[in-house]
């Protein structure tokens, strides 16, 4: 036998949506942060492991990484951050016109970046099989590389989505306001990595 | 009753069975198979995953007796090398990432929604997914043993024994793949207990009111969280090395073998403690309602838990201290591992005092956290010991490390498990299990865990390694392991038992009510079985122990939809009533997803570009996942 109730409150007045962290997706997306963010950190620390076991860095024969294509990439995901606080808020002032307008602005800047991104594979004068050195520069590459066509596609889905009827309803607004804190999520996950792929190896060599 | 069919949320004109029956419609999934595919019910799939470890456990289980019978006398001729090189990698490997972990975590998806009282976990979905994704690595793996393809560089595959070098063929590639799947799994169900627990529960249930259980489940999904990522990192490289000719791990392109070790151990030390902390946790809540008071020093109990969780990532060198570490790296480590034993003393001195300052009921449940008390103080005590370098190094890869680490794993975590199955076997099942049978299935394990392990000590000590497949007679070895083979029989005869009981009660078992055991938490409060929606209206709490409180009447909120899943938010730290939050509906989406990842990460065992041309389905999968199936409803208006 259950125990029999007693009423205390009623939650019918309750609002249905909420931003940050009211909204559990905002906790949901915090839990990814955490989980990337330890990955994130510890290819740092196999890559300061890397390094410590070398004479030099890059180690001999091996030249730096070409920086153009990752500092021109670096400059586009950084202003990317303009359309996407607009779309940010936006969203968190449910204006379903301009949030269209900004993600459609991110999105173009994304579809922009592939290219500096793609030519990035090209500048890091170093093979992921020529050593240790060339595995983990080209793996911290490659996972950033994940992160940002993750959200990229994120992003575009979320887009076409707010095209649809289902942009009428709230929690969508709910939704690219925190796809909007994933993005700046991913460009400050890159300046360390980027840091570290094109500048370290100039400045310790 | 009849004249108010529509109402949309419950409360006073919505009550009762005219209320139950609404809510059932809404929260209950199709019948049959589609059913059980599509199902998001935290319950079914807790008991799917529960299903599922304990037949991991059991092959792990028979891995090991295989062993102990070649073990039982010198020169044995069973099997040879590579047969028992399999049989404890996966041993090993399946106990810890296919048993140990999701059981643990299992047993937390099915309890924390009831503990907080909630409808569903958050994020059910990925939940369902999660367990998807388990099902399938396990499969994959030992589907691979019984092919003869079965892994065979031990649970940690350490380089450059699991490198291409040394391991030709795709055996340590099963292996690394099987971690990917077990990590994607255990992450989601880390991030899906975070959120439920911190923003889904009952009003009034501010952190300092949560049950210890909940806290101790809360911080054990932080340490996955932290934890879990490295091991992934480690064996997509290790995948790497083997597969695409990268050198992480190979010295002689400058890559470290020792880098595989630090990865894997900053995971593997957490990993003991995300296993025994709700053992911990089981405990606690078995101790405080067979001792029938609160558990003595709940602060310093909760400390203790977040305490063992943060030293636990500040242990991982201990496993290395034969690898050849800095002075000072030997100095802070042993001091480490030694100061983990300090919080794990204080909980156990507040569960005695438990029981001390209440009035025990040694059934079943007690009988076992008394019977992981006395053995986990053993196992802490050589761990104690292995803490000192001198002796890591003297008795490092001995018996004696295979008899601490069972001592603490079995004793710290399977025996409270399995007297978590006993305590919440009512809520599971709807009856209990048989107290004699009970009682005789723990005797019988528990001394014949004693008559297996103990003798490990000493044959550590005499000087014999692990991982051999035999040994020459005339070392003294020869009775001590016979005794401890004649001990894992038996102690897989106490198994059996414990699943007889088990079967055998969830039939005939005397009829349990809500609380059989007049226990405070509130997963004591609804029906046994929980109905598919939980609670009928959402408790409020007053205190850690509501159900002791008022065993009159249990005081609740109404307002909550009826005529569509959803859940209430609460605000993080107070738990006020904050938002009423859509609850996901059954889906087929988790398992295509799932289906889509298997299909990447097995064929990325043979080819890298199933990584590329792998992730479209998986996209796909995730498209249509999110992508809502039906149109925007409005809200109806407040009555």
């Amino acid at each position: 036998m259950t125990l029999p109730v007693r009423f205390t409150g009623d939650l019918a007045e309750l609002p249905t949506h909420a931003f940050g962290n009211r909204s559990l997706t905002w906790w949901g997306i915090i839990g990814f942060f955490m989980i990337e963010g330890t990955g994130f950190a510890l290819a740092i620390g196999a890559y300061f492991f890397i390094m410590g076991g070398e004479q030099s860095w890059p180690p001999a024969p091996f030249s730096p990484p070409n920086a153009v294509a990752g500092t021109i990439f670096t400059i586009l995901l950084l202003l990317s951050e303009i359309p996407n606080t607009l779309a940010k808020r936006a969203a968190e002032r449910m204006d379903l016109k301009a949030l269209q307008k900004y993600l459609l602005i991110v999105c173009a800047m994304c579809v922009l970046m592939l290219v500096p991104r793609a030519l990035e594979f090209n500048s890091l004068n170093v093979s992921w099989d020529d050593n240790a050195y060339g595995s983990i520069v080209w793996t911290l590459l490659f996972l950033h590389v994940t992160h940002y066509l993750t959200d990229f596609a994120d992003t575009a889905v979320l887009t076409a989505l707010l095209f649809t009827n289902h942009s009428a309803e709230p929690r969508r607004f709910v939704d690219a306001s925190e796809n909007a804190m994933y993005w700046r999520f991913v460009w400050l996950c890159w300046l360390p990595i980027y840091l570290l792929i094109y500048w370290l190896p100039r400045w310790v060599s | 009753m009849n004249a108010l069919p529509d109402l949309p949320r419950d409360g006073e004109q919505l009550q009762g069975p005219a209320l139950e029956a609404r809510l059932a419609r809404t929260w209950s999934d199709a019948p049959g198979l589609w059913g059980f595919l599509t199902t998001v019910d935290h319950k079914r799939i807790a008991r799917r995953y529960i299903v599922t470890a304990l037949c991991f456990m059991a092959l792990a289980g028979f891995s090991a007796l295989w062993m102990r019978l070649q073990l039982a006398k010198p020169e044995n001729s069973m099997m040879g090398p590579d047969r028992y090189n399999q049989l404890f990698t996966m041993h090993g490997t399946t106990m810890m990432f296919l048993f140990a972990v999701p059981v643990m975590e299992a047993v937390g998806v099915y309890l924390i929604p009831l503990m907080i009282g909630t409808r569903n976990l958050s994020f059910p979905r990925l939940n369902a997914f999660s367990y998807w994704m388990y099902l399938a690595g396990g499969i994959m793996i030992w589907l691979a043993f019984f092919l003869n393809i079965g892994p065979d560089a031990g649970w940690f595959s350490y380089t450059p024994l699991s490198g291409p070098q040394f391991s030709p063929g795709k055996r340590v590639d099963i292996w690394a793949q099987m971690i990917t799947f077990t990590e994607v799994a255990g992450l989601a169900v880390a991030t899906v207990t975070v959120a439920s627990i911190l923003k889904q529960r009952a009003p009034g249930m501010t952190l300092a009111r949560m049950p210890i259980f909940v806290w101790t489940m809360l911080v054990t999904a932080f340490m996955i969280i932290f934890s879990l990522p490295s091991v992934a990192l480690a064996s997509g490289m290790l995948i790497c090395d083997r597969l695409i000719g990268t050198h992480f791990f190979n010295a002689a392109e400058h890559g470290s073998p020792l880098l595989w070790q630090h990865l894997f151990w900053f995971f593997g030390h957490p990993e003991v403690y995300i296993i025994f902390l709700p053992g911990a946790a089981f405990v606690s809540e078995i101790v405080a309602t067979f001792s029938r008071r609160p558990v003595f020093g709940y602060p310093a109990v909760v400390m203790s838990v977040v305490a063992t969780a943060l030293l636990a990532f500040g242990l991982w060198v201990h496993h290395m201290f034969a690898t050849g570490l800095p002075r000072l790296g030997y100095a802070f480590y042993t001091a480490a591992s030694m100061t983990v034993a300090i919080p794990s003393g204080i909980q156990i001195f507040c569960w005695i005092a438990t029981m001390w300052d209440g009035r025990p009921r040694f059934q079943v449940p007690l009988l076992w956290v008394v019977g992981f008390i006395v053995t986990f103080v053993i196992g802490g005590l050589s761990g104690v010991m292995l803490a000192s370098v001198p002796i890591d190094l003297q008795v490092h890869d001995t018996y004696f490390v295979v008899a601490h680490f069972h001592y603490v794993l079995i004793g710290g975590a399977v025996f409270p498990l399995l007297g978590a199955f006993t305590y919440w076997f009512p809520k599971f099942t709807g009856r209990m299990m048989d107290e004699g049978l009970g009682k005789i299935a723990f005797w019988t394990i528990f001394i014949a865990f004693q008559v297996t392990f103990f003798p490990m000590h000493f044959l550590g000590i005499m000087g014999m390694p692990r991982r051999v497949y035999t040994y020459p007679t005339g070392m003294g070895w020869d009775a001590l392991n016979l005794l401890s083979t004649l001990g894992a029989f038996v102690l897989g005869a106490g198994f059996v038992l414990f699943l007889v009981n088990g079967i055998f009660s969830s039939r005939r078992g005397a009829i349990a009510g809500a609380n059989p055991w007049d226990a405070a938490g509130l997963e004591w409060a609804t029906a046994s079985p929980p109905p598919q929606y939980n609670f009928p209206h959402i408790p409020v709490v007053f205190s850690r122990t509501p159900l002791w409180d008022n065993r009159n009447h249990l005081p609740v909120m109404t307002g909550l939809r009826v005529d569509d899943r959803e859940l209430l938010l609460t605000t993080v730290m107070e738990a006020k009533p904050d938002v009423r939050d859509p609850s996901a509906m059954p889906s087929p989406w988790p398992l295509w997803a799932a289906l889509a990842t298997t299909c990447l990460f097995v064929c990325s065992i043979f080819t890298p570009w199933a990584v590329v041309i792998g992730t479209l389905p998986v996209a796909a999968a995730l498209i249509g996942w999110f992508w809502p199936k039906t149109p925007p409803k409005a809200e109806p208006v407040i009555e």
